[in-house]
């Protein structure tokens, strides 16, 4: 395979369940043009260089492609105030400081600590009660049965979504995040049930923010709607809070259902994890760098960038290959074995820099809650397919459902 | 190494700790010693100008967790007070002495204080936990209004905590700007701007000419345009003054800006020498920095006291095979909800440019260029990057060091505005327009 195609060997499914060796092939080329001239990265010390670069942006989708008006004068006037207004409909992850800074800071002063930590409790009720809902099976399908279930009623908790309206949402979302990967884009269909699925999803969105401003609750969401929010108008504000929703949905259902399958594949890990559930946030942070929810993401050289002795060219689409620098052996001793006890462990399970995950602790809190439990009350776990079938994603990676026999609940 | 009187560490801080922490992992197996000033174990020192103040942390609870165990002899509350490198003994203010086989030198430095202090109750320094737990108890009795002289990080850290407490607050500095030093006038009028909107009377280029009381409290300052100031708390940031005077007789080229090292991290002798078996590390050690051009370059923050007491670990234990110390400069400051960063030392730029966001939107980031090398960033509200920045100071990049980037304005280049340099460090005991000029 020729280095300048390796990436389209990633986005293959074919790949899916294994792309390590195509990562650990890239690596060789810290920064490897593929055909279609985009840049992959994929060396720890590349990506974290590139990371805190401020030349990268992340405002990396087409400028609106609406119809000129003929009129050469009038198109300079318009298209800035037409892009203006495109740039206003996408979430912050697809957007540059300043607005970035301003929106994230909204977010965060709503993603509180004491709020997140306030959720244990009903995390571990929900965890307990989505393991009991299994008593008299013997096969768990694990996304099915608490990998999805779990975030999404945690989500829609924190931002106050009706819980009547979560299977609503479902759809939507999943329809949002194929719309990451990096194919979605360019298939002018998808791209059109893109839009539409947005339409829908911001439609719901306005009127529960209607609701929230007449009643506003202690949920997120109704703070998001404070009107005190300077800069970020309504269109933001809906962007905002389908961003959370659809991160919410679509990145810890990968965390728990990856971990799983990683405890599984290492029984003795399992076993330490239910005899030690202090373990739990050094699993978590391996299990970060080893099997990371999302694998890259995508940028744009605002600028020449030299890097680890490539010249990017300014506007060349980037691809930040997080999952591959986590594997780097420049970085981590024996990158390819699962060890939870590696003391020196910066991986990139969260990205980075600018856009690190805003949602981080909640994750954290829901993995180790979920694997813990399953791991002290699935009795006899096993695979009943290893490697289990995965989604098409090849950024948001993760099995389409994970079968576990058991011999009971505990 | 294998002496049997092993290693002494005198100073018994950050730098000290860190020290001493660093040596037991590099393997060191024989006596250690922390020799110490004060009666406590290692503490941190940044929040006693910040949570401390304002009541939010106790100054007693500010320990520094430590990272592995020491086994080490602990000589708190009696400090050094004298070097004899003959012998390779260090002597103690209780008349005891300690013998070395190597010796770290880690005392740090102390707050410059106000001459003729002792007469007038009220008037404060920072630095240790007694102070900053003494200077807190009298903010808690609600002073009626406090004076800061001095216009440097403690002071304007303490005028911040101050105006979170409802104080009213005067900030006398010689400078045009806080933080001129350190940042130049111009990054420092924005910081400026932000004091007076919270409320300071700030009173930039002039200084306090004698502290006056009343029935031995301090109550008025006389400044030198005439002017006076009424105030019943006087906090004195008039800077730090590195602790050597132990060192005095050893024949060390130590003085009040520090004890001179080569770049190994090996403190020199008066005649220029180092001596193999004395290492100084943190605020006391003054080295040649290779990042800039090996001027003498003694630093007082927080990250190099960590990073140099490693490094001179790793060198007292590889004697054979000492490696240059190259530092970055760097450091953190939150004040009136602001936080700013730096890195690299931006005194003697000759340029700065505000590189990304605006001095308007009150988040922005600056760099310093010096004959067209990039020399020092900061940032205020806007620490992500600096990494960045970091990097490429490090790697002397050409001035502006990085175009294209994120919220970019039209890059302008103006002067930095510094104060004239300082004449030779001041010792104690000098009058204070000497220290401040």
């Amino acid at each position: 395979m020729p280095e300048d195609a390796l990436f389209a060997e990633v986005l293959d499914p074919g790949n899916r369940a294994d792309p390590y060796p195509i990562y650990a092939r890239l690596r060789r080329t810290p920064v490897a043009r593929q055909r279609d001239g985009a840049y992959v990265v994929s060396t720890h010390a590349a990506i974290r260089s590139l990371l805190f670069d401020p030349r990268l942006s992340s405002e990396d989708l087409p400028p609106s492609r609406r119809p000129r008006t003929g009129n050469p004068l009038k198109d300079w006037l318009l298209n800035p105030i037409r892009n203006r207004v495109a740039n206003a409909h996408r979430p912050l992850i697809f957007r540059d400081p300043p607005e970035h800074d301003t929106l994230r800071g909204f977010v965060m002063s709503e993603f509180t600590i004491a709020r997140v930590n306030g959720l244990h409790g009903r995390v571990a009720a929900l965890v307990d009660g989505l393991i009991e809902a299994c008593r008299g099976r013997d096969t768990v399908c694990l996304v099915d049965d608490l990998s999805y279930p779990l975030p999404v009623a945690v989500i829609c908790d924190l931002l106050g979504v009706p819980e009547q309206d979560e299977p609503q949402f479902h759809a939507w979302a999943t329809r949002l995040a194929t719309a990451l990967e990096p194919d979605a884009r360019r298939d002018e269909e998808a791209r059109r049930e893109t839009v539409a699925t947005f339409d829908a999803i911001a439609d719901y969105m306005r009127a529960l923010i209607r609701r929230k401003r007449r009643q506003p609750g202690d949920d997120m969401l109704s703070g998001l709607a404070r009107r005190d929010r300077p800069g970020m108008g309504e269109v933001d504000l809906i962007a905002t809070a389908v961003l959370l929703l659809v991160a919410g949905h679509e990145t810890t259902v990968n965390l728990i259902t990856n971990g799983m399958l990683t405890l599984l594949r290492h029984p003795d890990e399992l076993g330490r994890l239910r005899a030690d559930p202090e373990r739990a946030p050094q699993v978590i942070e391996e299990l970060l760098r080893y099997e990371p929810p999302v694998h890259f993401r995508t940028r744009k050289a605002l600028g020449d960038i030299a890097v680890a002795g490539t010249t990017i060219p300014k506007g060349a689409p980037i691809v930040l290959l997080f999952a591959a620098g986590n594997r780097d052996p420049e970085r981590f001793p024996e990158p390819d074995r699962f060890d939870p006890d590696r003391t020196d462990i910066q991986h990139f399970g969260f990205g980075g820099g600018l856009h690190y995950c805003v949602g981080a602790p909640l994750a954290r809190i829901e993995a180790e809650i979920a694997l813990v439990a399953l791991c002290r009350r699935l009795r006899d776990p096993r695979l009943l397919a290893d490697p289990p079938p995965y989604r098409p994603g090849a950024s948001l990676r993760g099995p389409e459902n994970l079968g576990i026999r058991i011999g009971g609940i505990l | 190494m294998s002496g049997r009187a092993g290693i002494v560490i005198v100073g018994a801080s950050l730098a000290g700790l860190r020290g001493a922490e660093a040596l037991r992992r590099g393997g060191y197996e024989g006596p250690l010693t922390l020799v110490g000033d004060e009666p406590y174990r290692p503490y941190d020192r940044p929040p006693l100008s910040k949570h401390v103040l304002a009541g939010e942390l106790a100054a007693d609870a500010t320990a520094l967790p430590q990272l592995l165990p020491l086994r080490a002899r602990w000589r708190l509350g009696s400090p050094a007070t004298g070097l004899d490198r003959n012998a390779k003994i260090v002597r103690l203010a209780d008349g005891s002495s300690l013998a070395y086989d190597t010796l770290l030198v880690a005392t740090g430095a102390r707050a410059r204080r106000w001459p003729g202090e002792a007469e007038f109750a009220g008037i404060f320094t920072i630095r240790g936990r007694d102070e900053a737990a003494d200077l807190r108890a009298a903010l808690a009795r609600d002073p009626r209004s406090v004076l800061i002289v001095g216009g440097g990080l403690i002071g304007c850290e303490a005028a911040s905590c101050c105006r979170d407490l409802g104080l009213p607050v005067t900030l006398v500095d010689p400078n045009p700007t806080p933080l001129a030093r350190a940042l130049g006038t111009l990054v420092g009028g924005t910081l400026a701007a932000r004091m007076r909107a919270a409320g300071v009377d700030l009173r930039p280029g002039t200084q306090v000419r004698a502290l006056e009381g009343e029935a031995g409290q301090v109550c008025r300052a006389r400044l030198a345009d005439g002017g006076s100031i009424a105030a019943d708390l006087v906090i004195v940031a008039l800077g730090a003054v590195r602790d050597t005077g132990w060192l005095s007789e050893g024949g060390l080229a130590a003085d009040a800006g520090g004890l001179t090292c080569d770049g190994a991290c090996r403190a020199l002798t008066r005649m220029g020498v180092p001596d193999p078996n004395i290492f100084a590390a943190g605020d006391v050690a003054r080295w040649p920095n290779p990042l800039y051009g090996g001027r003498l370059i003694a630093v007082e923050h927080w990250g190099n006291a960590v990073e140099q007491a490693a490094h001179a670990a790793r060198n007292m234990l590889n004697p054979a095979d000492p490696q240059p110390y190259a530092h970055l400069p760097a450091f953190w400051s939150s004040q009136f909800g602001l936080n700013i960063k730096m890195v690299g030392l931006a005194d003697g730029a000759d340029s700065v440019a505000i590189v990304q966001g605006s001095r308007a939107a009150g988040r922005f980031l600056a760099v310093y260029g010096r004959e067209g090398r990039t020399i020092a960033a900061v940032s205020f509200d806007e620490a992500r990057w600096l990494p960045a920045y970091a990097e490429r100071i490090a790697a002397g990049a050409a001035f502006p060091p990085i175009h294209d980037a994120t919220d970019q304005p039209a890059i302008e280049t103006r002067p930095p505005g510094f104060p004239p340099p300082r004449p030779f460090p001041a010792s104690r005991g000098r009058v204070p327009e000497a220290a401040h000029a």
